[in-house]
């Protein structure tokens, strides 16, 4: 298979979806704070390489913090992008014909069917960061789950930022055909020495009936830097999607609010999101679910731990017009400073479908002292007992997952609990 | 060697004085009693001696083998070898019992806290959460768990009876009595403070001495556990030999 530096955008759009794109070009989003576009530079592009083994350690270290394995022992396919460039994709031999992973570029070539599913779960002109996306891509991938296919091992894809103060604009697009099951790890990372910069990542994916993905992302970014991921996910009938998302790092603000329909009869839905907000961090995540299909259901849980200046605020909009939908909202915040803060937002909404079914909880405050000097008692110091206690906080068990890749990311919540203090 | 002396000890919960001029001394291997109206502040007695933030030592020394524990941290004071089971402990959600059992053991202990456990008939609540839904019985035999493991050289118990069936409190009793047996790490042999309502517990140990809280101090000592049957007879206000060491 080809791989293609990518260096500019994906032009082969529409002419309305530029249209739309470029009269959005000025619109802030909802949420979070707005930022000026034009501040960020180009990076140069890269060459590929022939094994991930063969990148600088730096970039494998940070890239397995990030859930990404460049040894790819125990991964279906890889795909790894650095700055606007994508540097490696392999599906391994086991998993060929199982699946298709490779540019978005490149398929949008490939496949001329593909506009119909181009910007139908988000859309184009949402605000100046998807507009900015469709004017000026610089990279993603496409992956595609054949029909009925089990994908044993996880797929991991890499987004990468190794040049200071980029914006890196990436449009990712997944289809889990009828049937097929996969997991996905999503690590979006940086190079120890970025401080500053902008990621963009559009994800649109398309599950059809009975098709499972299982979706973890990671995000370990830097504390100048802006992340504005946008994502939507159409699932339809008897199909599931599982999102796990970490965010353990600090960074300068991140703001999502992945919209999802589930369309299908008995479509399922399940968040499962975990951050801890350090310096002056501004989070603002949430899950917005569109409960329409007969028997759907959404979970969503959430844990957060606020420390330093950092400002959190978790989302959750479920929205159902199914009278046999079931909804549930879990969203607890933890806070370890008294400059930190946490909004806990939920929302919940039955339109036309009175005997729908949704709840949720919501709790923000700080660590119960008792449970401390409990643990003080027990021979922990007050930095060790709070590290356990915010360890066992953010544990959440996550669906779908070998337990290669739980082990994995409970020592980075290990590591992170320790940091946190 | 003396264990645990308190000299004059005056204790305030929340910046609220509610004990006075308290005197004790534990000698090591001695098994101490100490019973009290509800409300009387035997708990909180024992939280000060451990330096729990809410309860403060305003005046007088707290010495454990000699040592002043004016401005020790909990942790410090419980490296020491000191030991505290709660009556109510906290729950701890995310973290398994048997993560804070082996922390209390040390990581190479892992086969310890197993055997340990299932001493206790423990074994399946290594998987669940500190504390989380335990019935009576079950935190009781947890936090004993803990202490064992931890080998202290000073056992502060408080209500070790309370809220626990009939069969518990053999097992409970037996344990109690078997970390005052046990040699604490250092080959010290332990001393222990237990709080008791109803003295049931007294069935499976026998101890030095006992002491009474009244009205905000200390008021009765004697040896053995035989002012139980006084207490039971007359209750804390009229016992005869709490109204003459009163007087």
């Amino acid at each position: 298979m080809p791989i293609m530096p990518i260096t500019d955008s994906v032009t082969d759009a529409p002419r309305s979806l530029r249209d739309r794109a470029m009269a959005a070009r000025q619109r802030p989003a909802s949420y979070g704070p707005d930022l000026d576009l034009t501040q960020f530079s180009k990076p140069e592009a890269r060459a590929p390489v022939g094994s991930l083994r063969s990148l600088h350690t730096q970039i494998r270290e940070a890239a397995l913090l990030a859930g990404i394995d460049t040894e790819e022992a125990d991964r279906a396919a890889s795909y790894f992008q650095i700055d606007y460039s994508v540097i490696y994709q392999r599906i391994q031999q086991t998993y060929q014909g199982q699946l298709e992973l490779m540019t978005t570029q490149e398929a949008l070539q490939r496949y001329d069917w593909l506009r119909d599913y181009w910007w139908k779960a988000v859309e184009v002109d949402a605000d100046k960061y998807t507009a900015a996306t469709e004017l000026d891509q610089t990279g993603g991938f496409f992956l595609r789950v054949f029909a009925g296919q089990r994908v044993a091992l996880p797929i991991q894809a890499c987004l990468f930022v190794q040049e200071n103060n980029i914006s890196q604009k990436v449009h990712n697009l997944i289809i889990m055909e009828e049937g097929a099951e996969a997991q996905l790890i999503t690590g979006c990372t940086l190079h120890p020495g970025v401080r500053e910069g902008l990621h963009i990542g559009v994800t649109e994916v398309f599950l059809k009936a009975g098709a499972t993905l299982a979706d973890t992302m990671v995000h370990n970014w830097a504390e100048g830097f802006h992340v504005r991921p946008r994502t939507g996910v159409i699932v339809d009938a008897g199909a599931t999607f599982v999102s796990n998302y970490f965010l353990l790092r600090p960074v300068r603000s991140v703001q999502a609010f992945p919209n999802v329909v589930l369309r299908g009869e008995k479509a399922r839905a399940q968040f499962h999101t975990i951050m801890v907000g350090m310096s002056d961090s501004v989070i603002d995540m949430g899950a917005r679910v569109e409960l329409l299909g007969r028997g759907s259901q959404a979970e969503s849980i959430s844990r957060a731990v606020a420390r330093d200046r950092s400002i959190m605020y978790l989302r959750g909009e479920f929205m159902s017009r199914d009278n046999d939908s079931r909804g549930h909202l879990d969203c607890r915040g933890m806070l370890l400073s008294d400059a930190a803060c946490i909004y806990a937002i939920p929302e919940l909404q039955a339109i036309g479908a009175p005997k729908s079914e949704l709840s949720h909880e919501a709790a923000v405050g700080p660590i119960a002292e008792d449970t401390v000097e409990y643990l003080m008692t027990r021979g922990l110091t007050r930095d060790d007992a709070v590290a356990t206690l915010v360890l066992g906080f953010l544990k959440v068990e996550l669906p779908g997952l070998p337990a290669v890749v739980t082990q994995q990311l409970e020592r980075v919540l290990a590591a992170t609990a320790g940091r946190s203090l | 060697m003396v264990m645990l002396e308190l000299d004059r000890v005056n204790i305030a919960v929340d910046g609220r004085p509610i004990l006075h001029d308290l005197n004790l001394r534990i000698e090591s291997g001695e098994t101490h009693v100490l019973f009290g109206p509800n409300g009387s502040g035997k708990t909180s007695l024992l939280m000060a001696i451990m330096g729990l933030s809410r309860y403060q030592v305003t005046s007088g020394t707290i010495r454990f083998q000699g040592q002043d524990l004016a401005g020790l941290s909990i942790d410090e004071r419980a490296r020491l070898g000191m030991g505290l089971v709660y009556q109510r402990p906290p729950t701890l959600r995310g973290l398994r019992l048997g993560e804070l059992a082996e922390l209390c053991a040390g990581k190479s202990h892992s086969a310890t806290v197993n055997n340990q456990a299932e001493q206790l008939h423990l074994g399946p609540l290594l998987q669940r959460n500190v504390n989380e839904g335990f019935s009576g019985g079950e935190l009781k035999k947890s936090e004993l768990l803990q202490l064992m493991l931890r080998r202290p050289k000073l056992a502060l118990i408080d209500e070790p009876d309370a809220g626990v069936d009939l069969d518990s409190l053999v097992l409970v009793g037996e344990t109690i009595r078997k970390v005052l047996e046990q040699p604490a790490a250092d080959g010290v042999a332990p001393a222990g403070l237990i709080i008791t309502h109803t003295g049931h517990i007294l069935h499976y140990l026998c101890p030095t001495a006992s002491h009474v809280l009244y009205g905000g101090t200390l008021v009765a000592h004697a040896a053995g556990a035989k002012i139980l049957a006084d207490i039971e007879t007359y209750g804390y206000g009229k016992c005869p030999l709490c109204r003459s060491q009163i007087q």
